[in-house]
């Protein structure tokens, strides 16, 4: 099936955590898009047609033929409610209750995970490819951080397959990003792989293959149709 | 069984509190001693195992995360109260937009400086002044965004009052009262004019009434 100049647009480079976090949710949901690139390393994120449409300056902005919208985890959201019957439908639950333990889990991601998680991902992952000094005392607060998270992490992951129950949800593939750098990192590594539940969660979910596509996408290869 | 919210004194747990009054959903509160390190005890980590308020129970149902409960109860209550998730997908695209706004660009600024400023002293903990500095300037910008989005729409999401505006209350009125930093408010005349119109509303008046801050 040829694809037709997707109505659906995402703005940023692949390689972003948040910008990843949409591109999963999109294959997640089989919902056609076109990447457009920014190129940030020249600052057009900061520059004044990108902060028309995201005026934090921050990526990704998303775009469909209703709406322009940002932040990640609100474009996921959308993307869920708007094609509520494509793709997986149990990505954020079909029931009251199902969809409320992964909002649950979806903020326990924005506001306990990702703080201390996206501080090592920049210092361990992207300071060093822009020669950006490291700030030792930033990664041993943010491992400290992270590993108490994650000890609330196994204890639940023990009792439950996925985050917020039986099935995957976005609430477990908001955390792809992140800790896709993270397992890659010889610092980091040891905190996942180190307890038994967050480990078998980890590789359960980084084996989707929405996740194989969008780390497609970061190695510049375009996805078959 | 009516809704039990852990925590009201403490400013997350009253997100859920001003929630549930515009939502007509009637509830208890459970005191939690967040001074005496209550919350990161055996009993409530039973309920909330990162040890953060609120935790809320609903008959045998427990759910945390202030904002998830938030989405849950106006959802769930969609017919009743005040609507707060707009009326179209798209228009609730935009309420999650600026819920998640607050959540990562309004919250850790502000945040970081009510530890500092408000709740390191008490705890007889260093302030950082290098936090504070960065953290104003962080709100400043922030703030400048949201000048020019309330130029255009009443409400951060459109023409109506929604979670997003609900979501800023309870940490925006240390801003204006305990932390003595109206100006950031005040210097800006659509955000003024915002902050005034939402803090004025009955439900966010009631829950100042019956929940005093603890700071």
């Amino acid at each position: 099936m040829a694809a037709a100049a997707a109505a659906v647009k995402v703005y940023g480079p692949p390689m972003s955590t948040a910008v990843s976090r949409v591109l999963a949710c999109l294959l997640e949901k089989d919902v056609q898009f076109q990447l457009i690139p920014v190129n940030m390393a020249k600052g057009e994120h900061k520059k004044p047609p990108f902060l028309k449409i995201q005026p934090f300056g921050q990526v990704p902005a998303f775009q469909d033929d209703h709406i322009t919208l940002f932040e990640s985890r609100a474009i996921c959201r959308y993307v869920c409610e708007k094609h509520g019957e494509k793709g997986n439908r149990e990505l954020y639950g079909t029931n009251p209750l199902a969809r409320a333990s992964i909002d649950q889990w979806l903020e326990a991601e924005a506001q306990s995970f990702n703080p201390p998680s996206s501080t090592l991902v920049f210092q361990l992952a992207f300071a060093p490819r822009m020669k950006i000094k490291q700030d030792e005392g930033a990664i041993r607060q943010s491992t400290e951080k992270l590993a108490k998270v994650l000890e609330v992490y196994d204890k639940r992951l023990g009792e439950s397959r996925f985050l917020a129950g039986d099935d995957f949800s976005l609430a477990d593939l908001s955390h792809l990003p992140n800790a896709h750098y993270l397992v890659h990192s010889p610092h980091a590594a040891p905190l996942f792989n180190s307890s038994p539940n967050v480990s078998r969660w980890w590789n359960e979910i980084s084996s989707r293959n929405s996740w194989n596509k969008v780390l497609q996408l970061h190695r510049g290869a375009s996805l078959s149709p | 069984m009516v809704v039990k919210v852990y925590g009201p004194d403490y400013a997350n747990p009253k997100r859920v509190i001003v929630c549930l009054i515009e939502k007509e959903i009637e509830f208890e509160t459970v005191f939690v001693d967040g001074f005496k390190g209550e919350h990161k005890k055996p009993e409530y980590l039973k309920l909330q195992p990162f040890g953060l308020l609120p935790v809320v129970q609903d008959d045998d149902y427990t759910l945390y995360e202030s904002r998830a409960i938030l989405r849950y109860y106006a959802e769930k209550y969609k017919n009743q109260g005040t609507d707060l998730l707009g009326k179209t997908i798209e228009e609730r695209g935009l309420v999650e937009q600026w819920l998640e706004v607050e959540a990562h660009n309004y919250y850790p600024p502000i945040y970081n400086l009510v530890m500092n400023i408000l709740v390191s002293p008490l705890l007889g903990h260093p302030s950082d002044q290098k936090v504070i500095e960065e953290s104003e300037e962080k709100l400043g910008k922030v703030l400048d965004v949201y000048e020019e989005r309330l130029s255009k729409t009443k409400y951060l999401a459109g023409d109506f009052f929604s979670l997003a505006d609900l979501s800023h209350l309870p940490f925006t009125h240390y801003l204006m009262n305990q932390m003595k930093k109206e100006h950031m408010v005040r210097e800006r005349k659509h955000v003024s004019a915002w902050w005034d119109d939402i803090s004025n509303r009955p439900s966010w008046k009631k829950v100042l009434q019956l929940y005093k801050y603890p700071i």
